[in-house]
């Protein structure tokens, strides 16, 4: 069981979404973030103020996913989040301790198996 | 200077009210912006809204050097003259037959010029390069807003054949309407259309967008009689009837569909409202503009329905809520027009068919000329410069590319670039 983490540019967010989908992952948090990786800061100008933006917005991907489903995960991350260009994100792989399924009390890999409608 | 201080024939009523109205319409140009604004992605509120700004900046040039005399100098039967050009003769004097000083109505129709240019962005907006735009701007406030004004305000040949046409069904709603469905056709699909969902961002934008819009037509319609006569005020009532009743029938129709009232569909009913009485505010009665927003708001909701299932992305709907509302307020003055009301001519159901064909010719000469003219102008532009934005700008939404700025900054890791630095510092090309 891993807990996948993947940061991605927003623009590219509804593709790794869809990139998730075909790959059967479908449980998934995302939240907006703002980062630093590294890319090329733009620059901004609100009246005489001029600014370099450190930070850029990125959407974090959480998926909680059992053993076999870590590689589809990280293959779709990148499929739907590539560009080519400096800011793609970065891919975070950690190993989780425990997973509870609060409506069922189910744990661990089932309870971050999705349920078959 | 050889201006007479005051014209006997000057009304000072008049003027006052057609000063007010003049700043009214103007102010429909932000709230244009606004509620177009609020109907885009957050990633490209500037630039939509800066689409409304720069109409004003480049329309009221054009209007001022050309457009003005091209549409109100003369009766040419396609083209007025080039007496007024660069405001020539424009002055405190009254135009022929008019209460107020040329330069009142010279502004008061600049705002039209304005607004009309404006309306034609949200065919195009997130994805067109702000440059490109305001090249095309300029050109089609001469070249379409001012030829058309000509036609059915400025003594060209529908207005000298009868058609009537109160504050701009054929010039503004017609000419906006059907040039944004060939500006949608030649500039594009935005790259994700279709494929994504791509949602209004600000629902309350776009509310208060269209309520402000509702406020300032009643200087648009109000003011088109150029008086505080009956003219003036019937349609200035008819404002506050046939918005109403558009909103009421698209609330029975989103009922109907989706067993829910909405409030984008709410603030395009206004607007839908305010374009049906456009043409028909001083002509038709109160009774028949109540009827006028039950019934024209139909062909639009239809026509908004569908458009989206279609592979034309005219993005903030354009053709359904002006041209096709224009198309139908200029038909149903040839039906209902009374001249116990207007003074000028009867319709239809009042014995006088041929008011009937005069509004169809209206109908089918503008919607083309609109329509072809804007398509080959478009052409031209892009032979000599990009229409749109790159894939990759376009995905990373055109306010910070095209602008440097965004709509919603948080300021947090942002650096402060010290002038005295004296660094040039030239935007990267891969932001977000």
């Amino acid at each position: 069981m891993r807990l996948v983490v993947g940061i991605v540019r927003p623009e590219k967010a509804n593709d790794v979404l869809e990139a998730l989908y075909r790959a059967e992952v479908r449980g998934v948090s995302i939240s907006r973030v703002q980062g630093h990786g590294g890319e090329l800061e733009r620059v901004e100008t609100y009246r005489g103020t001029t600014v370099k933006m450190g930070l850029a917005e990125k959407v974090r991907f959480e998926i909680a996913v059992s053993d076999d489903f870590v590689q589809p995960t990280i293959d779709a991350l990148c499929e739907g989040a590539r560009t080519g260009e400096v800011g793609d994100g970065k891919i975070f792989v950690l190993p989780l301790e425990r997973a509870v399924r609060i409506r069922t009390g189910e744990t661990d890999s089932g309870a971050v198996t999705p349920v078959r409608a | 200077m050889g201006f007479p201080i005051v014209t006997a024939q000057i009304d000072t009523g008049d003027t006052a009210w057609m000063l007010a109205a003049t700043a009214l319409v103007l102010m429909m140009t932000p709230a244009l912006g606004l509620f177009y604004a609020g109907l885009v992605r957050s990633k490209n509120t500037l630039n939509t809204f800066m689409m409304s700004i720069a109409a004003i900046a480049v329309a009221t040039v054009t209007w001022a050097l050309i457009g003005y005399s091209l549409a109100f100098d003369g009766d040419g039967s396609i083209i007025g003259g080039l007496g007024n050009f660069a405001m020539q003769g424009v002055d405190f004097a009254p135009r022929e037959g008019m209460t107020i000083p040329h330069l009142v109505f010279f502004a008061f129709q600049a705002t039209f010029c304005i607004i009309t240019t404006a309306l034609v962005s949200g065919a195009v907006v997130e994805r067109m390069r702000f440059g490109a735009f305001l090249v095309f701007a300029a050109l089609w406030s001469v070249l379409v807003y001012a030829v058309l004004a000509h036609w059915a305000f400025g003594g060209g040949w529908l207005i000298a054949g009868g058609t009537l046409d109160f504050a701009g069904g054929v010039p503004v709603e017609m000419a906006s309407g059907f040039s944004a469905l060939a500006a949608a056709l030649v500039v594009g699909a935005r790259k994700d259309y279709g494929r994504q969902a791509l949602l209004p961002h600000n629902a309350v934008y776009v509310l208060l967008g269209a309520g402000l819009l509702w406020f300032g037509w009643f200087g648009f319609n109000g003011g088109s009689g150029f008086s505080t006569g009956d003219a003036s005020v019937l349609a200035f009532t008819n404002t506050l009837l046939t918005p109403a009743c558009a909103l009421v029938t698209w609330f029975a129709l989103d009922l109907i569909r989706g067993r829910k009232v909405t409030a984008i569909g709410a603030a395009t009913a206004i607007i839908v409202g305010c374009v049906l009485i456009t043409p028909a505010g001083g002509f038709i009665s109160p009774g028949w503009a109540i009827a006028l927003g039950f019934l024209g708001a139909l062909p639009c909701y239809a026509v908004i329905v569908w458009r989206p299932r279609t592979r034309v992305d005219e993005t903030l709907d354009v053709l359904a809520a002006h041209g096709i509302a224009g198309f139908t307020g200029i038909l149903f003055i040839g039906f209902v027009a009374q001249i116990g009301w207007n003074g000028v001519a009867d319709g239809l159901l009042y014995g006088n068919a041929a008011q009937l064909g005069d509004q169809a010719l209206a109908a089918l000469a503008a919607p083309a000329y609109a329509f072809g003219m804007t398509f080959v102008l478009l052409k031209l532009i892009g032979l000599v410069m990009p229409l749109r934005a790159s894939e990759h700008d376009e995905a990373v939404g055109m306010d910070v590319v095209q602008h440097g700025e965004e709509a919603y900054v948080t300021g947090e890791g942002a650096i402060l670039v010290a002038p005295a630095d004296g660094e040039v510092e030239v935007p990267v090309a891969n932001p977000v």
